[in-house]
């Protein structure tokens, strides 16, 4: 099986179209037959990212490619950065403000949920420059 | 006990829904029943061919549902979501439904009628009435 890679722009300032870049993703999975355990697993994945992408920055890219192993996800973004990871990791520590809260998100389930549903994940953060966060979800577990 | 199977027309029965939007789904069995306003408790919550009863309105409940492969969505307190938000349900399937009941009296009818809650590992709790296994 060939690499097939997908490339997507989140854009930053439209709350309302979050999500539509993890639903032409899953889509696309759907299409190529892949296992529904492993394109719900990557919804997930993509689905927090991009509302993160949105809520604290400006928006960013989504990169997907799958091979015969694994689907990898690198999100990037170019926002404030997260000047302290382990914290940010932590189930329940959010910085999203409350008008966010009123809409259902910035629980502080974001990147927990993202590492719990992939095989691999990593985050990478530079404060004042972005955010990158690498993750993998293998086809055959 | 076994757990009973119902379909999107029970649930329309037990609470007196309106249907909003996939009238045609009505046959669809619902196994499982997730009951919360924050859209991350519910990404964290695996289980399929589940109902998500909910008081927030906007399309991201439809975007999560989507996500989760959710069938069904109720809202609660009478609560209607704009047009655009049942078009983007349409188009994914996902049936709209309306009822009066709050959150709380929702979900006990429906956990009284057999519908159980799914594999909700480690969601933050607060007051969502998050359906328990």
């Amino acid at each position: 099986m060939n690499v097939l890679e997908l490339h997507y722009d989140v854009p930053g300032d439209d709350f309302t179209r979050a999500g539509e870049a993890s639903s032409a993703i899953k889509n696309k999975l759907k299409q190529m037959g892949i296992s529904p355990n492993v394109i719900r697993n990557v919804a997930i994945a993509t689905y927090e990212g991009e509302i993160n992408m949105v809520i604290h920055a400006n928006g960013g890219t989504i990169d997907v490619a799958i091979d015969s192993d694994a689907v990898t996800l690198l999100l990037k973004d170019t926002g404030d950065g997260i000047p302290d990871v382990e914290l940010a990791m932590r189930e329940g520590y959010t910085t999203a403000k409350e008008e966010i809260r009123a809409l259902g998100f910035g629980a502080g389930m974001g990147l927990p949920n993202m590492k719990k549903y992939t095989d691999e994940f990593e985050l990478t953060s530079e404060v004042g420059k972005g955010t990158e966060v690498k993750m993998k979800v293998y086809l055959n577990k | 006990m076994v757990m009973k199977i119902m379909t999107i027309g029970d649930i329309v029965k037990l609470l007196e829904c309106e249907v909003l939007c996939c009238a045609d789904r009505l046959d669809s069995e619902v196994h499982t029943a997730c009951g919360s306003d924050m859209m991350s408790d519910v990404l964290a919550f695996v289980k399929d061919q589940a109902v998500l009863l909910t008081g927030l309105l906007n399309p991201q409940v439809v975007r999560t549902a989507e996500m989760m492969d959710i069938i069904c969505i109720v809202f609660v307190r009478g609560k209607k979501p704009d047009t655009a938000v049942v078009e983007l349900a349409a188009q994914k399937n996902i049936a709209i439904l309306s009822t009066g009941n709050r959150m709380f009296e929702a979900c006990g009818r429906l956990y009284e009628s057999g519908l159980r809650g799914g594999l909700s590992a480690n969601t933050s709790g607060g007051d969502n009435a998050e359906g328990g296994s």
